[in-house]
Protein backbone atom coordinates (compact mmCIF):
# COMPACT_ATOMS: atom_id res chain seq x y z
CA UNK A 1 0.00 0.00 0.00
CA UNK A 2 1.45 3.52 -1.00
CA UNK A 3 2.16 5.73 1.80
CA UNK A 4 -0.21 9.01 1.78
CA UNK A 5 1.92 11.59 1.46
CA UNK A 6 1.51 14.87 3.88
CA UNK A 7 -0.76 18.23 2.26
CA UNK A 8 1.27 20.22 0.18
CA UNK A 9 0.51 23.79 -0.65
CA UNK A 10 2.09 26.09 -3.45
CA UNK A 11 3.07 29.56 -1.64
CA UNK A 12 4.56 33.03 -2.41
CA UNK A 13 4.48 34.68 1.33
CA UNK A 14 3.93 37.75 -0.84
CA UNK A 15 0.65 36.91 -1.64
CA UNK A 16 -2.69 37.55 1.32
CA UNK A 17 -4.52 34.36 0.55
CA UNK A 18 -1.30 32.46 0.77
CA UNK A 19 -0.55 33.40 4.21
CA UNK A 20 -3.54 32.99 5.40
CA UNK A 21 -3.59 29.40 4.19
CA UNK A 22 0.13 29.15 5.95
CA UNK A 23 -1.69 30.58 9.54
CA UNK A 24 -3.86 27.96 9.33
CA UNK A 25 -1.67 25.09 8.71
CA UNK A 26 0.84 26.42 11.81
CA UNK A 27 -0.95 27.37 13.95
CA UNK A 28 -2.75 23.93 14.25
CA UNK A 29 -0.07 22.08 13.33
CA UNK A 30 -1.11 20.49 10.11
CA UNK A 31 1.92 18.41 8.58
CA UNK A 32 2.11 19.87 4.95
CA UNK A 33 5.02 20.61 2.73
CA UNK A 34 5.44 24.14 1.53
CA UNK A 35 6.52 24.57 -2.26
CA UNK A 36 7.56 28.25 -2.55
CA UNK A 37 6.54 29.93 -5.65
CA UNK A 38 8.20 33.21 -6.09
CA UNK A 39 5.63 35.52 -8.48
CA UNK A 40 8.12 37.98 -8.58
CA UNK A 41 10.30 35.52 -10.41
CA UNK A 42 7.92 33.89 -12.84
CA UNK A 43 7.86 30.75 -11.27
CA UNK A 44 4.10 30.85 -11.57
CA UNK A 45 4.05 30.65 -15.29
CA UNK A 46 7.21 27.43 -15.69
CA UNK A 47 5.19 24.70 -17.44
CA UNK A 48 5.29 22.62 -14.51
CA UNK A 49 3.84 24.37 -12.43
CA UNK A 50 0.77 25.76 -15.03
CA UNK A 51 0.15 22.07 -15.43
CA UNK A 52 -0.77 21.62 -11.98
CA UNK A 53 -2.91 25.48 -12.37
CA UNK A 54 -3.31 26.81 -15.63
CA UNK A 55 -4.57 30.13 -13.78
CA UNK A 56 -1.12 30.57 -13.02
CA UNK A 57 -2.29 31.83 -9.23
CA UNK A 58 -1.50 31.22 -5.70
CA UNK A 59 -2.05 29.16 -3.09
CA UNK A 60 -2.52 25.64 -4.42
CA UNK A 61 -2.92 22.65 -2.48
CA UNK A 62 -2.36 19.15 -3.24
CA UNK A 63 -3.57 16.52 -1.26
CA UNK A 64 -2.62 12.63 -2.92
CA UNK A 65 -3.32 13.49 -6.30
CA UNK A 66 -6.16 15.93 -5.50
CA UNK A 67 -5.56 19.33 -6.44
CA UNK A 68 -7.29 22.83 -5.69
CA UNK A 69 -6.75 26.17 -5.91
CA UNK A 70 -8.82 29.34 -4.58
CA UNK A 71 -7.54 30.14 -0.83
CA UNK A 72 -11.58 30.26 0.78
CA UNK A 73 -12.16 26.32 -0.41
CA UNK A 74 -8.56 25.17 0.67
CA UNK A 75 -9.00 26.83 4.10
CA UNK A 76 -12.38 24.95 4.18
CA UNK A 77 -11.24 21.80 2.94
CA UNK A 78 -8.71 22.03 5.60
CA UNK A 79 -10.40 23.10 8.71
CA UNK A 80 -12.66 19.98 7.36
CA UNK A 81 -10.01 17.22 6.53
CA UNK A 82 -7.92 17.71 9.61
CA UNK A 83 -10.61 18.54 12.30
CA UNK A 84 -9.06 21.46 13.38
CA UNK A 85 -11.10 23.11 16.15
CA UNK A 86 -14.67 24.24 15.72
CA UNK A 87 -14.19 28.22 16.04
CA UNK A 88 -12.20 28.27 12.83
CA UNK A 89 -15.44 27.19 10.36
CA UNK A 90 -18.26 26.70 13.06
CA UNK A 91 -20.35 24.39 12.50
CA UNK A 92 -23.79 25.90 13.98
CA UNK A 93 -26.49 27.42 10.96
CA UNK A 94 -26.12 31.41 12.49
CA UNK A 95 -22.42 31.39 12.97
CA UNK A 96 -21.04 29.66 9.54
CA UNK A 97 -23.30 31.98 7.40
CA UNK A 98 -21.63 34.68 9.52
CA UNK A 99 -18.01 33.76 8.30
CA UNK A 100 -19.64 32.56 4.71
CA UNK A 101 -20.90 36.02 4.72
CA UNK A 102 -17.70 37.58 5.13
CA UNK A 103 -15.69 35.15 3.14
CA UNK A 104 -17.95 36.42 -0.08
CA UNK A 105 -17.69 39.53 0.75
CA UNK A 106 -14.10 39.86 0.83
CA UNK A 107 -13.34 39.43 -2.42
CA UNK A 108 -15.08 42.53 -3.58
CA UNK A 109 -14.08 44.76 -1.16
CA UNK A 110 -11.14 43.87 1.59
CA UNK A 111 -9.43 42.27 -1.29
CA UNK A 112 -8.81 44.13 -4.40
CA UNK A 113 -9.08 47.63 -2.37
CA UNK A 114 -6.41 46.97 -0.03
CA UNK A 115 -4.13 44.75 -2.58
CA UNK A 116 -4.85 47.88 -4.64
CA UNK A 117 -2.58 50.52 -2.81
CA UNK A 118 0.23 48.15 -2.28
CA UNK A 119 0.34 47.16 -5.46
CA UNK A 120 0.20 51.21 -6.84
CA UNK A 121 2.90 52.03 -4.02
CA UNK A 122 5.06 48.70 -4.33
CA UNK A 123 4.87 46.72 -7.31
CA UNK A 124 4.40 49.06 -10.15
CA UNK A 125 7.04 51.11 -8.93
CA UNK A 126 9.33 48.35 -8.55
CA UNK A 127 8.60 46.72 -11.76
CA UNK A 128 8.26 49.54 -13.82
CA UNK A 129 10.85 52.41 -11.95
CA UNK A 130 8.55 54.85 -12.95
CA UNK A 131 7.20 57.25 -9.72
CA UNK A 132 3.83 56.15 -7.75
CA UNK A 133 0.96 57.49 -9.39
CA UNK A 134 -0.37 59.56 -6.70
CA UNK A 135 -3.73 60.35 -7.90
CA UNK A 136 -4.82 56.87 -8.76
CA UNK A 137 -3.17 56.10 -4.89
CA UNK A 138 -5.05 58.71 -3.12
CA UNK A 139 -8.27 57.52 -5.11
CA UNK A 140 -7.53 53.68 -4.27
CA UNK A 141 -6.56 55.43 -0.54
CA UNK A 142 -9.94 56.76 -0.40
CA UNK A 143 -12.12 53.31 -2.08
CA UNK A 144 -10.28 51.02 0.83
CA UNK A 145 -10.89 54.03 3.76
CA UNK A 146 -14.83 53.23 2.83
CA UNK A 147 -14.38 49.52 2.71
CA UNK A 148 -12.74 49.71 6.41
CA UNK A 149 -15.73 51.36 7.38
CA UNK A 150 -17.39 48.96 6.77
CA UNK A 151 -15.46 46.28 8.03
CA UNK A 152 -16.15 48.18 10.85
CA UNK A 153 -19.80 48.65 11.39
CA UNK A 154 -21.03 45.77 9.31
CA UNK A 155 -18.51 42.81 10.45
CA UNK A 156 -16.64 43.94 13.19
CA UNK A 157 -19.12 46.43 15.22
CA UNK A 158 -18.55 45.37 19.15
CA UNK A 159 -17.69 41.15 18.48
CA UNK A 160 -13.92 40.36 19.23
CA UNK A 161 -13.74 39.07 15.93
CA UNK A 162 -15.20 39.56 12.57
CA UNK A 163 -17.83 37.28 12.67
CA UNK A 164 -18.39 36.49 16.53
CA UNK A 165 -16.61 35.95 19.81
CA UNK A 166 -13.91 33.78 18.70
CA UNK A 167 -11.41 33.83 15.47
CA UNK A 168 -12.44 31.82 12.19
CA UNK A 169 -10.88 31.81 8.95
CA UNK A 170 -12.79 35.17 7.97
CA UNK A 171 -10.48 36.63 10.29
CA UNK A 172 -7.01 35.04 8.51
CA UNK A 173 -8.18 36.12 5.17
CA UNK A 174 -9.05 39.88 6.37
CA UNK A 175 -5.75 40.17 8.81
CA UNK A 176 -3.41 39.07 5.33
CA UNK A 177 -5.26 41.90 2.98
CA UNK A 178 -5.12 44.03 6.12
CA UNK A 179 -0.94 43.57 6.66
CA UNK A 180 -0.21 43.89 2.78
CA UNK A 181 0.14 47.48 2.13
CA UNK A 182 2.83 47.06 5.47
CA UNK A 183 5.12 45.85 2.49
CA UNK A 184 4.98 49.62 2.06
CA UNK A 185 5.67 50.73 5.20
CA UNK A 186 2.22 51.91 5.49
CA UNK A 187 -0.14 51.03 7.81
CA UNK A 188 -3.73 51.25 7.10
CA UNK A 189 -5.27 50.99 10.29
CA UNK A 190 -3.45 53.39 11.95
CA UNK A 191 -6.18 55.96 12.67
CA UNK A 192 -8.37 53.19 13.28
CA UNK A 193 -8.29 52.17 17.04
CA UNK A 194 -10.58 49.19 16.91
CA UNK A 195 -9.36 47.60 13.41
CA UNK A 196 -5.89 47.83 15.44
CA UNK A 197 -7.34 45.96 18.41
CA UNK A 198 -8.94 43.15 16.56
CA UNK A 199 -5.46 43.10 14.61
CA UNK A 200 -4.01 42.34 17.57
CA UNK A 201 -6.15 39.88 18.96
CA UNK A 202 -6.08 38.05 15.78
CA UNK A 203 -1.90 38.33 16.38
CA UNK A 204 -2.54 36.94 19.61
CA UNK A 205 -4.84 33.62 18.65
CA UNK A 206 -2.27 32.62 16.36
CA UNK A 207 1.05 33.27 18.07
CA UNK A 208 4.01 33.16 16.26
CA UNK A 209 2.73 31.96 12.82
CA UNK A 210 1.55 35.84 11.98
CA UNK A 211 5.14 36.43 12.17
CA UNK A 212 6.25 33.17 10.27
CA UNK A 213 4.05 34.11 7.76
CA UNK A 214 4.78 37.81 7.36
CA UNK A 215 8.68 37.61 7.69
CA UNK A 216 9.10 37.91 3.83
CA UNK A 217 6.52 41.14 4.08
CA UNK A 218 8.47 42.54 6.49
CA UNK A 219 12.15 41.59 4.92
CA UNK A 220 10.33 43.71 1.61
CA UNK A 221 9.18 46.66 4.13
CA UNK A 222 13.01 46.76 5.65
CA UNK A 223 14.89 46.56 2.63
CA UNK A 224 12.76 49.57 1.04
CA UNK A 225 13.28 51.29 4.08
CA UNK A 226 17.06 50.88 3.66
CA UNK A 227 16.79 51.98 0.25
CA UNK A 228 15.57 55.40 1.43
CA UNK B 1 -43.25 32.49 10.51
CA UNK B 2 -41.45 31.54 7.13
CA UNK B 3 -38.08 32.82 5.30
CA UNK B 4 -38.20 36.41 4.16
CA UNK B 5 -35.83 36.29 0.24
CA UNK B 6 -35.33 40.31 -0.65
CA UNK B 7 -34.50 39.91 -4.37
CA UNK B 8 -34.76 41.49 -7.74
CA UNK B 9 -34.76 39.04 -10.40
CA UNK B 10 -32.68 41.39 -12.32
CA UNK B 11 -29.69 40.87 -10.33
CA UNK B 12 -27.75 37.32 -10.88
CA UNK B 13 -27.30 36.27 -6.93
CA UNK B 14 -31.13 36.78 -6.47
CA UNK B 15 -32.08 34.42 -9.30
CA UNK B 16 -29.63 31.87 -7.77
CA UNK B 17 -31.35 31.99 -4.41
CA UNK B 18 -34.92 32.21 -5.96
CA UNK B 19 -34.00 29.11 -7.78
CA UNK B 20 -32.72 27.35 -5.52
CA UNK B 21 -35.56 28.17 -2.37
CA UNK B 22 -38.22 27.36 -5.00
CA UNK B 23 -36.49 24.05 -6.28
CA UNK B 24 -35.89 22.98 -2.83
CA UNK B 25 -39.63 23.97 -1.73
CA UNK B 26 -38.20 26.45 0.86
CA UNK B 27 -40.87 28.76 2.15
CA UNK B 28 -40.60 31.99 1.65
CA UNK B 29 -42.08 34.84 1.70
CA UNK B 30 -40.46 36.92 -1.78
CA UNK B 31 -39.67 40.67 -0.37
CA UNK B 32 -39.57 42.68 -4.33
CA UNK B 33 -36.83 45.34 -4.09
CA UNK B 34 -36.51 46.92 -7.94
CA UNK B 35 -32.88 48.01 -7.74
CA UNK B 36 -33.63 50.43 -11.13
CA UNK B 37 -36.21 52.36 -9.22
CA UNK B 38 -33.86 52.89 -5.95
CA UNK B 39 -36.09 51.39 -4.12
CA UNK B 40 -33.04 49.50 -2.22
CA UNK B 41 -32.29 52.89 -0.39
CA UNK B 42 -35.41 52.61 1.41
CA UNK B 43 -35.28 53.27 5.26
CA UNK B 44 -36.81 49.12 5.89
CA UNK B 45 -34.38 47.67 3.99
CA UNK B 46 -31.59 49.39 5.20
CA UNK B 47 -32.27 47.71 8.16
CA UNK B 48 -32.22 44.79 6.70
CA UNK B 49 -28.99 44.98 4.92
CA UNK B 50 -26.96 47.38 5.66
CA UNK B 51 -24.79 47.90 2.63
CA UNK B 52 -28.05 47.72 0.96
CA UNK B 53 -27.48 44.84 -1.55
CA UNK B 54 -29.72 42.11 -2.98
CA UNK B 55 -29.94 39.00 -2.24
CA UNK B 56 -31.01 39.84 1.50
CA UNK B 57 -32.55 37.12 3.60
CA UNK B 58 -34.34 37.30 7.02
CA UNK B 59 -35.01 34.28 9.32
CA UNK B 60 -37.07 35.67 12.14
CA UNK B 61 -34.06 38.04 14.01
CA UNK B 62 -31.34 36.51 11.73
CA UNK B 63 -30.00 39.16 8.91
CA UNK B 64 -27.74 37.75 6.23
CA UNK B 65 -26.85 38.89 2.79
CA UNK B 66 -24.27 37.32 0.30
CA UNK B 67 -26.14 34.46 -1.78
CA UNK B 68 -23.40 31.87 -1.08
CA UNK B 69 -23.68 32.36 2.46
CA UNK B 70 -27.94 32.23 2.16
CA UNK B 71 -27.50 29.29 0.04
CA UNK B 72 -25.46 27.36 2.34
CA UNK B 73 -27.21 28.46 5.23
CA UNK B 74 -30.77 27.21 3.64
CA UNK B 75 -28.40 23.46 2.77
CA UNK B 76 -28.23 23.52 5.99
CA UNK B 77 -31.04 24.43 7.73
CA UNK B 78 -33.33 22.97 5.23
CA UNK B 79 -31.13 19.74 4.67
CA UNK B 80 -31.46 19.85 0.83
CA UNK B 81 -30.32 17.12 -1.07
CA UNK B 82 -26.77 16.25 -0.81
CA UNK B 83 -25.84 17.08 -4.62
CA UNK B 84 -26.21 20.80 -3.75
CA UNK B 85 -23.53 20.68 -1.57
CA UNK B 86 -21.68 17.61 -1.22
CA UNK B 87 -20.75 16.10 2.04
CA UNK B 88 -17.65 14.10 0.39
CA UNK B 89 -14.92 16.70 1.02
CA UNK B 90 -13.26 16.84 -2.66
CA UNK B 91 -16.59 17.08 -4.13
CA UNK B 92 -17.52 19.87 -1.53
CA UNK B 93 -13.89 21.50 -2.11
CA UNK B 94 -14.78 21.74 -5.96
CA UNK B 95 -18.39 23.87 -5.19
CA UNK B 96 -16.19 26.06 -3.11
CA UNK B 97 -13.40 26.84 -5.44
CA UNK B 98 -15.65 27.32 -8.27
CA UNK B 99 -18.09 29.81 -5.71
CA UNK B 100 -14.93 31.49 -4.88
CA UNK B 101 -13.48 32.30 -7.84
CA UNK B 102 -16.28 33.41 -9.83
CA UNK B 103 -16.25 36.73 -7.58
CA UNK B 104 -13.92 38.65 -9.72
CA UNK B 105 -14.43 36.79 -12.51
CA UNK B 106 -17.45 35.86 -14.49
CA UNK B 107 -19.39 37.76 -12.31
CA UNK B 108 -17.46 41.08 -12.51
CA UNK B 109 -17.41 40.32 -16.66
CA UNK B 110 -20.94 39.62 -16.85
CA UNK B 111 -22.10 42.41 -14.86
CA UNK B 112 -20.26 44.80 -16.65
CA UNK B 113 -20.82 43.36 -19.99
CA UNK B 114 -24.66 43.81 -19.24
CA UNK B 115 -24.14 47.11 -17.78
CA UNK B 116 -22.04 48.73 -21.05
CA UNK B 117 -23.87 47.17 -23.44
CA UNK B 118 -27.58 47.99 -21.92
CA UNK B 119 -28.15 50.27 -19.30
CA UNK B 120 -25.90 52.84 -19.70
CA UNK B 121 -25.95 53.48 -22.68
CA UNK B 122 -29.90 53.01 -23.61
CA UNK B 123 -31.50 54.04 -19.90
CA UNK B 124 -28.23 56.28 -18.34
CA UNK B 125 -28.17 57.67 -22.51
CA UNK B 126 -24.11 58.05 -21.65
CA UNK B 127 -22.21 56.72 -24.77
CA UNK B 128 -19.42 53.91 -24.08
CA UNK B 129 -16.60 54.05 -26.33
CA UNK B 130 -15.90 50.55 -28.36
CA UNK B 131 -12.62 50.37 -26.98
CA UNK B 132 -14.39 49.70 -23.05
CA UNK B 133 -16.81 47.36 -25.22
CA UNK B 134 -14.71 45.29 -26.49
CA UNK B 135 -11.94 45.67 -23.86
CA UNK B 136 -15.42 44.08 -21.97
CA UNK B 137 -16.13 40.80 -24.01
CA UNK B 138 -12.61 39.76 -23.92
CA UNK B 139 -12.68 39.74 -20.18
CA UNK B 140 -15.91 38.00 -20.39
CA UNK B 141 -14.78 35.45 -23.24
CA UNK B 142 -11.68 34.90 -20.85
CA UNK B 143 -14.38 33.79 -18.62
CA UNK B 144 -16.43 31.93 -20.19
CA UNK B 145 -13.43 29.61 -21.56
CA UNK B 146 -12.00 29.05 -17.67
CA UNK B 147 -15.65 27.92 -17.30
CA UNK B 148 -15.61 25.53 -20.18
CA UNK B 149 -11.62 24.30 -19.86
CA UNK B 150 -10.99 24.48 -16.12
CA UNK B 151 -14.67 24.56 -14.26
CA UNK B 152 -16.44 21.91 -16.57
CA UNK B 153 -13.73 20.11 -18.75
CA UNK B 154 -15.54 16.60 -19.56
CA UNK B 155 -17.83 16.74 -16.85
CA UNK B 156 -21.52 16.99 -17.34
CA UNK B 157 -21.58 19.50 -14.46
CA UNK B 158 -19.03 21.78 -12.32
CA UNK B 159 -18.13 19.42 -9.40
CA UNK B 160 -19.23 16.06 -11.24
CA UNK B 161 -22.13 14.05 -12.48
CA UNK B 162 -24.94 16.09 -10.64
CA UNK B 163 -25.97 19.79 -10.16
CA UNK B 164 -24.70 21.66 -7.20
CA UNK B 165 -25.00 25.28 -6.19
CA UNK B 166 -21.19 25.88 -8.30
CA UNK B 167 -23.97 25.39 -11.82
CA UNK B 168 -26.71 27.14 -10.64
CA UNK B 169 -24.52 30.35 -9.90
CA UNK B 170 -22.66 29.97 -12.39
CA UNK B 171 -25.99 29.56 -14.93
CA UNK B 172 -27.75 32.96 -13.60
CA UNK B 173 -24.02 34.82 -14.28
CA UNK B 174 -23.49 33.18 -17.94
CA UNK B 175 -27.72 34.44 -18.51
CA UNK B 176 -26.68 38.32 -17.57
CA UNK B 177 -25.20 39.49 -20.63
CA UNK B 178 -27.72 37.28 -22.87
CA UNK B 179 -30.44 39.99 -21.31
CA UNK B 180 -28.03 42.87 -23.10
CA UNK B 181 -28.57 40.81 -26.51
CA UNK B 182 -25.04 39.00 -26.21
CA UNK B 183 -25.32 35.15 -26.98
CA UNK B 184 -22.89 34.11 -25.36
CA UNK B 185 -23.49 30.44 -26.11
CA UNK B 186 -22.97 30.77 -29.78
CA UNK B 187 -20.19 28.97 -31.01
CA UNK B 188 -19.49 27.41 -27.50
CA UNK B 189 -21.38 24.09 -28.11
CA UNK B 190 -19.80 22.56 -24.36
CA UNK B 191 -21.48 25.59 -22.69
CA UNK B 192 -24.45 24.91 -24.80
CA UNK B 193 -24.49 21.52 -23.34
CA UNK B 194 -24.04 22.18 -19.88
CA UNK B 195 -26.75 24.98 -19.89
CA UNK B 196 -29.41 22.34 -21.27
CA UNK B 197 -28.31 20.24 -18.74
CA UNK B 198 -28.68 23.07 -16.19
CA UNK B 199 -32.02 24.11 -16.88
CA UNK B 200 -32.98 20.19 -17.24
CA UNK B 201 -32.28 19.40 -13.31
CA UNK B 202 -33.90 22.64 -12.49
CA UNK B 203 -36.81 22.84 -14.23
CA UNK B 204 -37.67 24.70 -17.24
CA UNK B 205 -40.47 26.18 -15.93
CA UNK B 206 -38.81 27.72 -12.81
CA UNK B 207 -35.59 28.20 -14.94
CA UNK B 208 -38.01 30.64 -17.19
CA UNK B 209 -39.82 32.58 -14.36
CA UNK B 210 -36.31 33.11 -12.66
CA UNK B 211 -34.78 34.52 -16.08
CA UNK B 212 -38.09 36.21 -17.63
CA UNK B 213 -37.20 39.87 -16.12
CA UNK B 214 -33.72 39.63 -17.42
CA UNK B 215 -34.45 38.02 -20.56
CA UNK B 216 -36.75 40.65 -21.31
CA UNK B 217 -34.66 43.56 -20.75
CA UNK B 218 -34.32 44.82 -23.85
CA UNK B 219 -37.96 45.22 -24.08
CA UNK B 220 -37.87 47.12 -20.84
CA UNK B 221 -35.52 49.27 -20.21
CA UNK B 222 -37.56 51.13 -23.45
CA UNK B 223 -40.15 52.57 -20.19
CA UNK B 224 -37.11 52.84 -17.49
CA UNK B 225 -37.11 56.19 -15.95
CA UNK B 226 -33.38 57.64 -15.76
CA UNK B 227 -34.16 59.84 -12.95
CA UNK B 228 -34.96 56.99 -10.75
CA UNK B 229 -31.32 56.23 -11.34
CA UNK B 230 -29.68 59.12 -9.94
CA UNK B 231 -28.63 57.73 -6.69
CA UNK B 232 -26.27 55.58 -7.80
CA UNK B 233 -25.68 57.26 -11.43
CA UNK B 234 -22.03 58.14 -10.59
CA UNK B 235 -20.58 55.16 -8.50
CA UNK B 236 -22.00 53.07 -11.75
CA UNK B 237 -20.39 55.73 -14.19
CA UNK B 238 -17.21 55.46 -11.96
CA UNK B 239 -17.08 51.42 -11.62
CA UNK B 240 -17.69 50.43 -15.41
CA UNK B 241 -16.79 53.54 -17.47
Amino acid sequence: MATRRVVQVYLDLLSQPCRAVHILLNCNKIPHTVRTVALRKGENRTPEFTKLNPMNRVPVMEDNGFVLTESDAILKYLAAKYDVPEHWYPRQPEKRARVDEYTAWHHNNTRPHAAKVFILEVLVPAQTGSPVDEGRLIRALSQLDDTLDKLESMFLRRQPFLCGDDITVADLLAVCEVMQPMGGDRDILKERPQLQRWRSRVQSAVSESFDQAHAVLYALRDRRKAKL
Amino acid sequence: MSLELYLDLFSQPCRSVYIFAKKNNIPFEFKNISLLTGEHYEEEFGKISMIRKVPAMRDGDFCLTESIAIMLYMVQKFKTLDFWYPADLQQRARVDEYLSWQHMAIRMHGSKMFWLRLLIPKVMGVEVPQEKLDAALEDLNGSLKLIEEKFLQDRPFIAGDHMSLADLVAIVEIIQPVGAGLDVFEGRPKLSAWRDRVETAVGKELFDDAHQAILGAQESVKMMDPSKMQLFRPRILKLFM
